[in-house]
């Protein structure tokens, strides 16, 4: 089985994001950068498939030369080999465009399934499963907390506001996942040596057959017109307990249609 | 929120900027290994132990182990850190290839096991002793003894012990009495009792490995005497399988200050609770050649001792990083120079008396740190170094900082767990917070792993005479060559080189005039006074070195603080070897003139 990973390297959820005042892009050289949460859950899963049905596991990583530490670490967890998607023709781009050229990488790599994390903490917008799916004309199964390879048949769990469905489709596929879905391994020190000697296949936008006319901030569908800091969180609400605190909660939480 | 185990900052810088162990990979040794590999493993050390070690530490501490007469019972979190640590491979981080290690240089191994030491001591305690053991079993026991225990240990299976104490011999390990009398089939059976035996039983693996100190009868008297054997919990047959149980067993849990969390133990060898082979006597596997044991277990010391200050290191690191947040967000107080009451209170940070308490942590934790890798640093290089002269000088300095590096984290950094409980308040005093418990934990480090006056009676009376005087010189021309660097440098940099200078020149007179009269009593009654006035020197010469490259960095808050942390090493402490080197230079006899029932 072809299972190709998409790992984004986000600025560290730790440390303060801040968006630049000339371009209103993410000022990814202040943070240090991380593997997007839910991507290693999705790194996770494919092992787990490889590991149930065999295969291979290639990690998809679009973004600036310093995203290598992020791959190093998907393959020292057990991925097999990376391809990374990078040029400064992309800086920039948003969804829609993210997905063109991950689309053009794809059909480098081919694929029978191709997983992701739901959302990234960067950006959130969470749409780049359906977007590929629609570009791919392959089946969607987004939000996953459970995913069982049957065959050709691929059935899952898809997280709702009510519990869950149950889904079904064909391969290949795009999956996104939740972090219900597993309990993502670390690397082990073994890993972390052997992938050291894993291929990482290096694509600008002339190897991918992107075009560079559809990539890059000035190209893109979307704009960012303004931004602000988030306001400061404000003092919380001290209620002193008299006897009558659950009360005082339950008529907090009612306040805000909690319950 | 940066971590408040360790700064990963300041390890790249002491790692990196200073110490430069990317040179290593130029070696044969660590040929597979580069800045990339040693980045991973310090990263993967930082993630399991923030995620699997710091979150039980203090329900360890108030949940200890409890003995119901059959087993040891304990948290389950334990025993999920250990699975995951082992599964992450990094017991074998340092060990070599053909023994399934990563062959990782000790220094890079010691800074990622920081980690787990500052999140968790006492849970970290059970790999550092499986380790030790393991070692030991790689340098001096046979391959079949490697196969059947160390490397089910370096799988994480088994786990280790070091057995030398027993209630009547601590310090004096001369007195030993547990006895091994050799049997026809080549093995041997203990009897004796082993007391303070760390991670002596416990439920964390499927056996435990006992490395014990004993007796042959016949041998010849003293330390001369002392072999070493393994004695597992249950005896291994030839296919690996776990097989019959040993007769050791615990006798009881001794209920500690701290370390909790780990199983501090009585074990009696050959009591007959159990019968191997139909008959009553622990059996034991002689480890190389019999009277050779102490020797054996010494080789492992310099490591084992670098181990202990690293762990006082650790502990006093997290308090200090906690007690630094803890000061930015409590609002107490007004400026001096400006009382009005009207006006908010300022953060207690912003006090200069609670500066000095950071300060003094500040420059104790990232000086000590600076110590334990450079020791560590130096393991690497007396094991690997390209010529034999090399290997030599650095083995030979080793040597001289090993009681140091043992002692001065032990000493400083309990003192800066002090610091940082003062910075709390009250707060600090309480279970709420983290500093109380930091503060017991680390008051075993003086303890074990030889008392702080051994360490000194070692450090006076061994290191600096060894080779005719030649342990002492290796510390001191290494010194000087900081010294001199610093003066090329001028300024700020030259006077602090000046000051070290001479409390060097100090120290090698106050030597010779304490060893002049060949008097070892007299020489030796001041010995921690020498230790501790030494030591100081040491961290002084450290903070040299890290100022010198900090100096020359473009700068920063980063490398502010360190120029700072140095000079208030130079200023405030440094000063206080002047007093001790007189009152040793004066060959002061008042505690040795001290008479018992003057008490
Ligand atoms: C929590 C804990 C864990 C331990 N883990 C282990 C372990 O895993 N394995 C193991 O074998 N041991 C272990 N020990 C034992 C430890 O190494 C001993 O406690 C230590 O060696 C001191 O021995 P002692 O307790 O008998 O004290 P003593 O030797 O009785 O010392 C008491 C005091 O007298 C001083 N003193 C003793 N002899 C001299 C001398 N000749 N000159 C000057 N001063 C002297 C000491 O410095 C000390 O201050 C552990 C101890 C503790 C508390
Ligand atoms: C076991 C215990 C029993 C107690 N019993 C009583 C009791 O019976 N009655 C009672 O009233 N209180 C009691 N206390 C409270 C005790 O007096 C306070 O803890 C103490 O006054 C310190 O105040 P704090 O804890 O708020 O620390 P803080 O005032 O917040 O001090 C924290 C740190 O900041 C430093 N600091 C604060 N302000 C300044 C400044 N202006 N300049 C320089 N440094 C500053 C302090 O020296 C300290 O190191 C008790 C406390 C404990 C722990």
């Amino acid at each position: 089985m072809n299972i190709v990973v998409l790992v984004k390297q986000v600025p560290d959820t730790e440390s303060p994001r801040k968006l630049k005042s000339d371009d209103s892009t993410l000022d990814r050289a202040a943070a240090d950068g991380v593997i997007n949460e839910l991507d290693e859950y999705a790194i996770e899963e494919a092992l787990k498939i490889k590991e149930a049905h065999g295969g291979e596991v290639t990690v998809l990583t679009m973004g600036p030369a310093k995203a290598t530490d992020s791959i190093r670490k998907a393959l020292a967890m057990g991925a097999d080999k990376a391809v990374h998607l990078v040029d400064d023709g992309l800086a920039g781009s948003d969804a829609l465009q993210t997905s063109y050229a991950i689309q053009q990488a794809l059909g480098r790599t081919g694929f029978d399934i191709v997983i992701l994390g739901s959302e990234s903490t960067d950006a959130r917008t969470g749409v780049l499963a359906a977007m590929l799916s629609e570009r791919l004309g392959v089946p969607q199964i987004t939000l996953a907390n459970k995913v069982e390879i049957d065959g050709s048949a691929i059935k899952a769990q898809r997280v709702t506001d009510y519990g869950y469905d149950r889904v079904e489709a064909t391969l290949p596929a795009v999956v996104s996942v939740v972090e219900k879905i597993n309990e993502p391994r670390y690397p082990s020190f073994k890993g972390i040596m052997a992938a050291k000697k894993k291929p990482v296949e290096t694509l600008g936008l002339g190897d991918a057959g992107i075009d560079a006319a559809q990539v890059g901030l000035a190209n893109a569908a979307t704009e960012v017109v303004d931004f602000a800091d988030a306001p400061a969180r404000a003092q919380g609400q001290i209620v002193t307990d008299e006897g009558d605190g659950g009360a005082k909660i339950a008529e907090f939480l009612a306040s805000k249609k909690f319950v | 929120m940066p971590s408040q185990l360790l700064s990963r900052r300041d390890l790249e810088f002491l790692l990196y900027e200073w110490l430069d162990v990317e040179r290593l990979t130029s070696r044969d040794r660590y040929a597979d290994h580069d800045r990339s590999t040693f980045d991973a493993v310090l990263e993967l050390s930082e993630q399991i132990a923030t995620d699997h070690f710091a979150p039980h530490n203090k329900l360890s501490d108030a949940r200890e182990p409890t003995f119901d007469g059959e087993r040891v019972r304990q948290i389950p979190e334990i025993k999920k850190a250990m699975e995951v640590f082992s599964g992450a491979g990094l017991l074998g981080a340092g060990l070599d290839a053909e023994h399934g290690g990563m062959q990782l240089p000790y220094a890079v191994g010691s800074a990622g096991f920081a980690w787990f030491q500052a999140a968790n001591v006492a849970t970290s305690a059970y790999p550092m002793l499986t380790l030790g053991n393991v070692n030991l079993l790689m340098a001096h026991g046979s391959p079949e003894q490697i196969d059947k225990f160390a490397r089910p240990m370096v799988e994480g299976r088994f786990m280790g012990t070091m057995c030398l104490s027993e209630p009547q011999a601590g310090s004096s390990l001369t007195d030993i009495t547990t006895r091994a009398e050799p049997q026809d089939d080549g093995t041997h059976r203990l009897t004796g009792t082993k007391m303070w035996i760390s991670a002596g039983d416990h439920e964390l693996s499927e056996n435990i490995v006992h490395l014990v100190l004993a007796k042959i009868p016949g041998g010849p008297p003293g330390v001369k005497g002392i072999s070493l054997f393994i004695v597992p919990k249950y005896l291994v047959t030839e296919d690996g399988a776990l097989g019959e149980r040993n007769d050791v067993v615990l006798a009881g849990l001794n209920h500690k200050m701290g370390y909790r969390g780990t199983t501090n133990t009585l074990l009696n060898f050959g009591e007959g609770v159990h019968t191997p082979g139909g008959r009553p006597g622990a059996v034991g596997y002689l480890v190389g050649e019999p009277h050779r044991g102490l020797a054996y277990m010494f080789t492992m010391m310099n490591e084992a001792r670098i181990g202990v200050g690293a762990g006082a290191t650790a502990l006093g690191y997290t308090g200090y990083l906690k007690s630094l947040e803890y000061a930015r967000r409590r609002p107490q107080g007004r400026p001096v120079a400006g009382k009005d009451p009207a006006t908010p209170q300022v953060p207690i940070i912003e006090h200069a008396d609670v500066r000095r308490m950071l300060l003094a942590q500040k420059s104790y934790v990232e000086g000590a740190m600076g110590l334990v890798l450079l020791c560590a640093s130096l393991a690497d290089d007396a094991a690997t170094a390209p010529t034999e002269e090399e290997r030599a000088r650095a083995g030979l300095l080793l040597d001289t900082l090993t009681p140091i590096v043992k002692s001065w984290p032990s000493q400083w950094c309990l003192e800066a767990n002090s610091l940082a409980i003062q910075v709390h308040g009250g707060y600090g005093y309480t279970r709420d917070y983290d500093v109380e418990q930091h503060y017991r934990d680390n008051r075993l480090n003086p303890i074990h792993e030889g008392t702080h006056g051994v360490q000194a009676m070692d450090l006076l009376g061994r290191k600096v005479v060894a080779g005719g005087g030649a342990g002492l010189a290796a510390l001191t021309e290494r010194i000087g060559e900081t010294v001199e660097r610093a003066g090329k440098a001028g300024g700020e940099l030259a006077g602090h080189g000046a000051a070290l200078q001479a409390a060097v020149t100090r120290i090698t007179e106050v030597t010779a005039a304490l060893w002049a009269p060949m008097d070892v009593e007299a020489a030796l009654a001041n010995a921690s006074v020498y230790l501790e006035a030494v030591g100081h020197t040491v961290i002084a010469w450290i903070w040299l070195e890290q100022a010198l490259i900090a100096a020359a960095a473009p700068p920063d808050a980063f490398y502010s603080g360190k120029l700072q942390a140095a000079r208030y090493f130079f200023r405030w402490e440094l000063p206080r070897t002047g007093p001790q080197l007189d009152l040793l230079a004066s060959a002061d006899r008042t505690t040795l003139d001290m008479r018992a029932d003057w008490f």
